[in-house]
């Protein structure tokens, strides 16, 4: 039993951070419509279920999970990348050790899922699907295909930006994150509401990576970097007699 | 302050990269108090959701996080991570088999009924929902709970407990439905 422990030792996770979030509904994004809680969130302070999570959760990491451009030996189709960056908290230190697992289509715009029906080619040297681990330094990079554009059903010749979908843990529970990285300069921003759900646009512009020719190679890959900000923790300890 | 990264949704293709099966196994189907949560994701008009992940976080059966940030004297139990995650199925089904965690402190000197912190994602979800699993037969340490005190009705705080429905295998089985929106919406917490 955890009677003993003691909870002046935790510092509680930041919330002020939160609003840079999309809200649950955002009737231009039609999916949200039926699937955004009707009612208010119930706060809820944080206790020791909160500020831990699942650090050691995840399998081994197997060699070649960081390359999504080569299956089984045979080479993608389409403009090789490289995307690497930091991961951070809000105060700036980094997060190391943390699985970030990503997904996307191939660069005609197609996912290997039975659910796409867009008539764009499948390739068969492309699943779209790669994991790694952050080093000491909050590090990480991945090696891909860079994807297309592709169009759903959302309205009326709806094209979704080129992007890569991202999943992060953090240290906690509270810091999971799930979220989709875009190239820099894609004219389909101001039509996508996926985007345009987060309010705050320079929240948004956060999601849109920078291309950088120091991490390129030449004659093999073109490199674009994305950074990531997890919630930080106070600096000050929670206190003890919170009458909350 | 850095600016945060904004949540975006998982979307529709979310298996390719998320779908592990192995996750929804915390311990063996055949370990020593190993139960079953079996449950469903309904939107606002009660239709299934079939493009949902469901991720749960627990404690072992001491009440002990697999985390440096738990202090406590319980006993870590090797193997046991704490973690799952299901994504659903057509009918908008998820499931695991794990085990019902021991009790962990609450704020100031109180202590949590055995509960799984819960994070739900879906196609059509900007942010992921959060909530909690807590379970009907702990009728005692539910009554202590503060976080399911602080729920005044009744209906919603039984949107917050699992079910106990059938034995299957010497297992206990326990229902955990996740209404979306509307009729019996599921208690979300904000975090």
């Amino acid at each position: 039993m955890g009677e003993n422990f003691n909870m002046a030792d935790f510092k509680e996770y930041m919330r002020d951070g939160q609003v840079d979030h999309p809200p649950a509904l955002y009737e231009d994004y039609k999916s949200t419509v039926l699937r955004s809680p009707s009612r208010k969130a119930v706060r809820l302070e944080h206790t020791l279920s909160e500020i831990t999570g699942p650090i050691y959760g995840h399998g081994p990491i197997r060699e070649g999970e960081d390359d999504l451009s080569i299956v089984e030996g045979e080479e993608a189709q389409g403009q090789r990348i490289f995307v690497s960056g930091q991961v951070l908290d809000e105060n700036g230190k980094a997060v190391p050790n943390t699985l970030i697992e990503i997904w996307q289509c191939n660069a005609a715009g197609r996912y290997r899922h039975e659910v796409d029906q867009h008539p764009a080619p499948l390739d068969p040297n492309f699943v779209g699907g790669g994991r790694v681990v952050t080093d000491d330094r909050g590090s990480y990079k991945f090696t891909t295909i860079k994807p297309g554009a592709y169009p759903w059903g959302n309205h009326h010749n709806a094209w979704r930006p080129a992007h890569i979908h991202f999943s992060l843990f953090g240290p906690a529970f509270v810091t999971r994150l799930i979220t989709q990285m875009y190239f820099p300069g894609d004219p389909l921003f101001p039509f996508d509401p996926i985007y345009n759900s987060i309010p705050n646009e320079k929240a948004r512009e956060r999601l849109i990576s920078s291309f950088d020719l120091e991490t390129t190679e030449p004659d093999f890959a073109l490199s674009f970097k994305f950074d990531f900000v997890l919630r930080g923790k106070n600096s000050t300890p929670f206190e003890q007699e919170n009458k909350s | 302050m850095r600016g945060i990264t904004p949540s975006q949704t998982v979307g529709p293709f979310l298996k390719i990269g998320l779908e592990r099966d192995e996750l929804q196994y915390l311990v063996r189907e055949d370990a020593d108090g190993a139960i079953k949560i079996l449950g469903h994701v309904y939107d606002g008009e009660g239709k299934p959701v079939p493009d949902a992940m469901i991720e749960i976080w627990q404690a072992n059966i001491h009440g002990k996080y697999a985390h440096p940030d738990d202090s406590s004297e319980s006993a870590i139990i090797e193997g046991f991570s704490g973690f799952g995650r299901s994504c659903t199925d057509k009918d908008g089904k998820f499931f695991f088999v794990t085990v019902k965690p021991g009790r962990v402190s609450g704020r100031g000197n109180t202590l949590q009924a055995p509960h799984l912190a819960v994070n739900v994602f879906a196609r059509g979800m900007l942010k992921h929902q959060v909530t909690r699993i807590y379970f009907e037969d702990e009728i005692e340490s539910n009554s202590e709970d503060p976080i399911l005190n602080s729920i005044v009705e009744k209906a919603d705080r039984n949107t917050l407990l699992a079910k106990i429905s059938q034995s299957e295998k010497n297992n206990f089985v326990y229902s955990f439905d996740i209404h979306l929106q509307g009729e019996g919406e599921t208690v979300f917490f904000e975090v």
